[in-house]
């Protein structure tokens, strides 16, 4: 550790106003996102009780805790809530609020206004969501297929798709206000290539959030339409067409799906290169393959419909560009793994889940490619098959890296050093828990186990056992972290301001930051992660 | 204690093997790369661990021969991952011309099946083993689909149009029949089997059912039952196109395009006729029959429209011996249920 | 004195030049978004309209082109008068500024007025979808469908208008407190950008909806 520069003599932005009204009120970026994190974090544990109740269905192939409604429930809210309401907002709104500006060099967002707007937007919605579950809840899937959610289904499904429909907003909102940020607020000297791969990620996912995100509104405002007034939009007995429903869904759910991956690849870039103290290997490679992912993810929505009945040449176009939007993800993939070559690696909590994440990442991501393949995805469509491929980077990926970039950030966020040898076993046990729980899915799937299936023929029974152990230990090892992070927050030792010896902005201000983030705005003139140019002040040898 | 436990599934059809070999191959090519990289990140890891608190790494920052390499190489593999997965798909979605046709009705939450001689099963499927099979479907409410492990085929059934599949036993026995697109509470009970078997007990089981008779006999019947054959006579062309010979034939609509009659045109000419209005005709003549016809009714009568006419590169009706004499629709309009128009009638055309 | 230009000086920003740059990069941004949210509408009419051309020709020719006309006319007009506040603004020119925000929200206003009467007319004759939707033709399901796509088109559009006019308004009221001046009347442009991208979405809804009606 670096020798402390005594942190606790100026007031930071935890200690700058006091009360409820000044954290309900604030405009800085830093306490937003905490606001943030204490929602997502909530919902992500109501999502995975969700996930914890069908693991314990599946266990019998017969419905022996809960009924077929129920489970439909279960599985619907489990997508939603993880998906809207914890996996998209995860980490753009929590680390990065809390880093982006301070990466930038900057006092804050561009629009801090309507970055708290963002988070009441955000609560509302959950609100609102919350309370169709308490109704009765949605049993459609997170897919909302026409024309069962609006001519079939008897539940919830408009109150649930406007919750969406207003947390749509929410996520518009904040990548405006990171693109703005990203463009006009950089301090002196940051040119774009000197800007951390963090950045450029969190900008090629604000993109989308922008451009996709209003074909969600609108998909969803047309189904709430068609459900109130009985018009048909979708409904082919009225002349319209159910599967126009899912081409409009999946043109914001797949650049969706990369809204939730780039966020995680912008902090394992970030912990790959601080425990490695080596520049990130291929900069320019990383940086530009996150803009080509945004770009080209608007163009393979199709390769969701290859058994829908659309027309053979359409799914060829929509599989081959699904074979070319791969080609990024394994440019970062290399240049990680080039980066842990050489390096001076050491195996803090934040190093294990960045190679956790990129282990599990390149599984999911392989196995998307089997999915992209026509003919072998019209037998393993809508199977577990499917559900593994999206867990494996949902969870493995994604929420590996949260959980990675939260232990990362932590000294910065809470001031406090986190228990170091307790979060490295925990470390340890999510990633055996989520391969035991995910693994044996992979086989299911290709066995014939279609998703979404309450009760199930016997023989995938042995294999489901399976994936319920593990789901319980993947909770175990997800409830622990919540636990020994709070306590750290008040009893662990205070952190330095660099504890990592790390080369981004946010580590040249203290820990936590002042209110303004900065004494005085920095200028930058060396490249990203120079740890050559740095080596005097990192105190490095 | 645990009932057949095994890591892969039943292979029983024509396409399985291939996929199966796929699948294998892409095991083997992802395992080695994903090998390959935890070897070189775990070696890195341990070989390259933090010295001293203040060690610092090697400071390359690139070598643009390994990017370009490790862009390049994926996208080929990529690349020839594209176009088996392509081949493959040709093979699954283009059923072969001497399948035989049957039609199956996805409702919630059951399936409900015709075969050509006029049998009709609900949630489960006989079919012959070495005779590709095709099967038209649609749904009468949500979306399902119809999905048989064991043959590696899927395919959505969609409510207001028909979606097509095929496969091939190639093995006797029972196998699942899943309906793998969520379509409400009972989803995961819209399952039934598949039983493949050998021609000759086909040739049993057909006898063993009682069928009223064959889809196009029973098409027939609809056909006048329903008032069809009152506007479309087949002696003179006057307020109503003459149905003989149209399937699979182009057809010129008042818009001027030219359309294939296949059987989701014929769908839609019975429950939406103003749709598409044929070249020289009239709309809001022919009557609606929305909510009037079944959907396994109309089955049968676009069977009888079929049998009205040879398929393309199908053999004649009366030609004995051929796969589809023999299995298809053709028989049961020669048998007892063809009345007013004879086989030899239909020959003309 | 206080520099008014210092006084709006945002604590995140380190000079005026940045700070206007950003909400001009950041309401471009909005519209961005904007045209996706309209085009995933268009694109689902467009589908629509090949699917079942009857219909949608009959639809449109319920449209009545000339108050369709009308309208256009006076959101082109309101187009103008923004133009002209905007170029008062950069000349400090306050007074004028004030008249063509106000004119430009009276307009909105009867826009607003026209299109809502034509909504009640549609809803006279029965052409509102929804259960009190009547159609004889034999395309019945499909005017509907026509009509669904116009109210929702031509709705969110009429919403737009309502928040623009509720832009405008906050504009004057800034005005008249002698916020703008010739160094710093961003909101107005960043206001303008708004008001003209509604008035370009008008001209697309004018040509898909009321124009195919001609042919008839
Ligand atoms: C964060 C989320 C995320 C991400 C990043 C991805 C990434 C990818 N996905 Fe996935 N996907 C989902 C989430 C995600 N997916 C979800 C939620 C669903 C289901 C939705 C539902 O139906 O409910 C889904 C479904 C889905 C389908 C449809 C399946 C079906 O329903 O039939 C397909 C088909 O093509 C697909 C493909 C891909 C591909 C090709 C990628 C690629 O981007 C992956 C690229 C990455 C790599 C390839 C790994 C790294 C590469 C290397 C190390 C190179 C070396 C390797 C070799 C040379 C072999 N996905
Ligand atoms: C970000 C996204 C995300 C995340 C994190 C997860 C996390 C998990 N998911 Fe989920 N999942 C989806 C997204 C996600 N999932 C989506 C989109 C679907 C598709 C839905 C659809 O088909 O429509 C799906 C579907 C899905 C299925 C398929 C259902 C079906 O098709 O029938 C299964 C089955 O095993 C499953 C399991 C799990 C498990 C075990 C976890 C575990 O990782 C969860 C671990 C967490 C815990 C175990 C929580 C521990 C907490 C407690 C014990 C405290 C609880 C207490 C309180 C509430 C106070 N998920
Ligand atoms: C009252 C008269 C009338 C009746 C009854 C009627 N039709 Fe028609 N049918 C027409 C007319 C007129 C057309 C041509 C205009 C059009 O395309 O809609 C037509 C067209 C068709 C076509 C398209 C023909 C082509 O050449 O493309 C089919 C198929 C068809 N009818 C089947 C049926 C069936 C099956 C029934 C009974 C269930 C039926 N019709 C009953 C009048 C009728
Ligand atoms: Cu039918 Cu699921
Ligand atoms: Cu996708």
């Amino acid at each position: 550790m670096i020798e402390a520069v005594p942190v606790e003599v100026e007031k930071n932005y935890l200690t700058e106003k006091q009360g409820v009204l000044s954290w309900f009120l604030t405009t800085d970026h830093k306490r937003i996102a905490i606001l943030y994190t204490v929602a997502v974090t909530a919902l992500f544990f109501l999502g995975g009780f969700f996930a914890l109740m069908m693991r314990l269905e599946l266990l019998s192939p017969r419905n022996w805790l809960v009924s077929a409604e129920t489970y439909n429930k279960l599985f619907t809210m489990h997508g939603i809530i993880m998906v809207w309401f914890f996996l998209i907002p995860s980490i753009p709104n929590t680390l990065g609020n809390f880093v982006m500006p301070m990466a930038l060099g900057a006092k804050d967002l561009a629009f801090p206004k309507l970055n708290l707007l963002s988070w009441y937007v955000f609560m509302f919605a959950a609100a609102v969501t919350v309370y169709a579950l308490f109704r009765g809840g949605v049993d459609t899937g997170w897919t909302f297929y026409t024309p069962f959610s609006t001519s079939y289904s008897t539940t919830y499904v408009v109150a649930a798709a406007v919750g969406i429909f207003i947390s749509g907003f929410s996520s518009i909102l904040t990548g405006l206000n990171f693109i703005a940020t990203t463009h006009k607020m950089r301090a002196p000297g940051l040119t774009w290539y000197r800007l951390p791969i963090f950045v450029w990620s969190m900008y090629a996912t604000s993109l989308i959030l922008v451009l996709a995100t209003p074909v969600l509104a609108i998909t969803l405002l047309m189904v709430a339409v068609e459900r109130i007034f009985q018009v048909g939009i979708f409904d082919p007995a009225l002349g319209g067409d159910p599967v126009l429903f899912q081409h409009m869904f999946w043109f914001y759910s797949h650049p969706a799906v990369y809204i939730m991956v780039l966020p995680a690849m912008a902090v394992v870039s970030e912990i790959i290169p601080a425990f490695a103290r080596k520049p990130l290997f291929g900069y320019k490679a990383v940086a530009w393959s996150s803009i080509a992912i945004a770009t080209l993810g608007f163009l393979v929505w199709g390769h969701h419909m290859f058994t829908a009945g659309t027309s053979v040449y359409s799914a060829m176009v929509f599989s081959f560009l699904s074979y070319c939007i791969a080609v990024p993800s394994a440019i970062k993939v290399f240049n990680w793994a080039a980066t842990i070559y050489k390096g001076s690696i050491s195996w803090d909590t934040p190093m294990l889940y960045a190679i956790g994440f990129v282990g599990l990442f390149t599984i999911g991501g392989m196995t998307g490619l089997f999915l992209a393949a026509l003919g072998f995805d019209v037998h393993v469509q809508d199977t577990y098959f499917v559900v593994a491929h999206f867990h494996y980077i949902m969870v493995g990926g994604t929420v590996m890296a949260f959980l990675g970039g939260v232990h990362y950030w932590w000294p910065k966020i809470s001031g406090k050093m986190y228990p170091e040898g307790l979060a490295r076993v925990c470390a340890i046990v999510v990633f055996l828990g989520f391969n035991l729980t995910f693994f044996p899915q992979f086989v299911l799937g290709y066995l014939g186990m279609p998703r979404r299936y309450a009760a199930y023929p016997e023989e995938f029974q042995f294999l489901h056992i399976l994936s319920t152990a593990g789901a319980t230990i993947l909770g175990v090892g997800y409830v622990a972290p919540l636990l020994y992070l709070l306590w750290a927050w008040k009893y662990a030792k205070p952190a330095t301001s660099n504890p990592w010896r790390a080369t981004g902005l946010e580590w040249k201000t203290p820990s936590p930051p002042p209110a303004h983030n900065f004494e005085s705005t920095p200028v930058v003139n060396t490249r990203p992660y120079d740890y050559e140019a740095m080596k005097e002040e990192l105190d490095l040898v | 204690m645990i009932p057949s436990f095994r890591l892969f599934p039943d292979s029983a059809s024509t396409v399985s093997g291939e996929v199966n070999g796929f699948f294998i191959c892409m095991l083997i090519l992802c395992s080695l790369m994903a090998i390959g990289i935890a070897a070189l990140i775990i070696y890195s890891c341990l070989r390259y661990h933090r010295a001293h608190e203040r060690a610092i790494g090697d400071q390359r920052r690139y070598n643009v021969p390994l990017e370009v390499t490790w862009t390049v190489v994926p996208f080929v593999l990529f690349v020839g991952m594209f176009v088996w997965g392509a081949r493959m798909y040709f093979d699954i979605e283009r059923p072969p011309d001497n399948a035989i046709s049957m039609y199956v009705v996805g409702k919630q939450w059951m399936w409900k099946i015709q075969h050509p001689e006029g049998q009709r099963e609900i949630n489960t499927l006989h079919i012959p083993i070495g005779q590709p099979v095709k099967l038209t479907m649609t749904s009468e409410d949500v979306i399902h689909s119809f999905f048989v492990p064991a043959f590696r085929t899927k395919q959505d059934v969609l409510p207001g149009r028909y979606t097509t599949t095929w496969f091939e036993a190639s093995k006797a026995g029972k196998y699942h029949l899943f309906c793998a697109e969520y379509c409400g509470t009972k989803h995961s009970g819209m399952i039934g089997w598949i039983y493949a078997m050998p021609r000759k007990d086909y040739q049993t089981w057909l006898t063993q059912g009682a069928a009223e008779g064959s889809m196009a006999s029973m098409g027939e019947k609809y056909f006048h039952q329903f008032g069809c054959a009152n506007c479309h006579h087949f002696n003179n062309q006057g307020r109503c196109p003459d149905l003989r010979n149209l399937y699979m034939r182009p057809v010129q609509i008042s818009t001027g395009e030219t359309i294939i009659a296949d059987d989701n045109y014929l769908r839609e000419s019975i429950y939406d006729p103003n749709a598409k209005i044929v070249y020289g005709f009239h709309a809001n003549i022919m009557p609606n029959f929305t909510g009037v016809i079944q959907p396994e009714q109309v089955a049968e009568i676009i069977a009888y429209i079929k049998a009205l006419g040879p398929q393309p590169g199908a053999q004649e009706p009366s030609n004995p011996g051929t796969a589809p004499s023999t299995y298809g629709a053709q028989k049961g309009l020669a048998g007892p249920g063809a009345t007013s128009i004879s086989g030899s009638e239909v020959q003309e055309r | 004195m206080s520099d008014p230009v210092a006084l709006e000086l945002r604590e995140q920003f380190a000079t005026p030049e940045q700070q206007r740059e950003t909400a001009s990069a950041g309401m471009w941004i909005f519209l961005m978004t904007e045209v996706l949210m309209f085009g995933a509408l268009f694109s689902a009419y467009t589908v629509y309209r090949i699917l079942h051309p009857q219909g949608f020709a009959l639809g449109s020719s319920e449209m009545d082109i000339l108050l369709g006309s009308i309208n256009t006319a006076i959101l082109l007009t309101t187009s103008l008068m923004m133009a002209f506040a905007e170029s008062n603004a950069q000349e400090g020119n306050e007074r004028w500024l004030a008249i063509c925000l106000i004119a430009v929200m009276l307009l909105g206003a009867v826009f607003l007025y026209v299109k809502f009467s034509e909504y009640i007319e549609h809803y006279h004759e029965h052409k509102a979808p929804g259960f009190w939707f009547e159609d004889s033709s034999p395309y019945a399901n499909n005017v509907q469908l026509f009509f669904v796509f116009y109210f929702i088109m031509t709705g969110l559009h009429a919403v737009h208008m309502i928040i623009g006019i509720g832009i405008m308004a906050f504009l004057l009221f800034r005005t008249w407190v002698g916020s703008f001046s010739a160094q710093y009347h961003t909101p107005i442009v960043i206001g303008g950008l708004y008001w003209h991208f509604v008035d370009i979405v008008w001209i697309f809804l004018y040509a898909i909806f009321y124009l195919p009606g001609l042919h008839r």
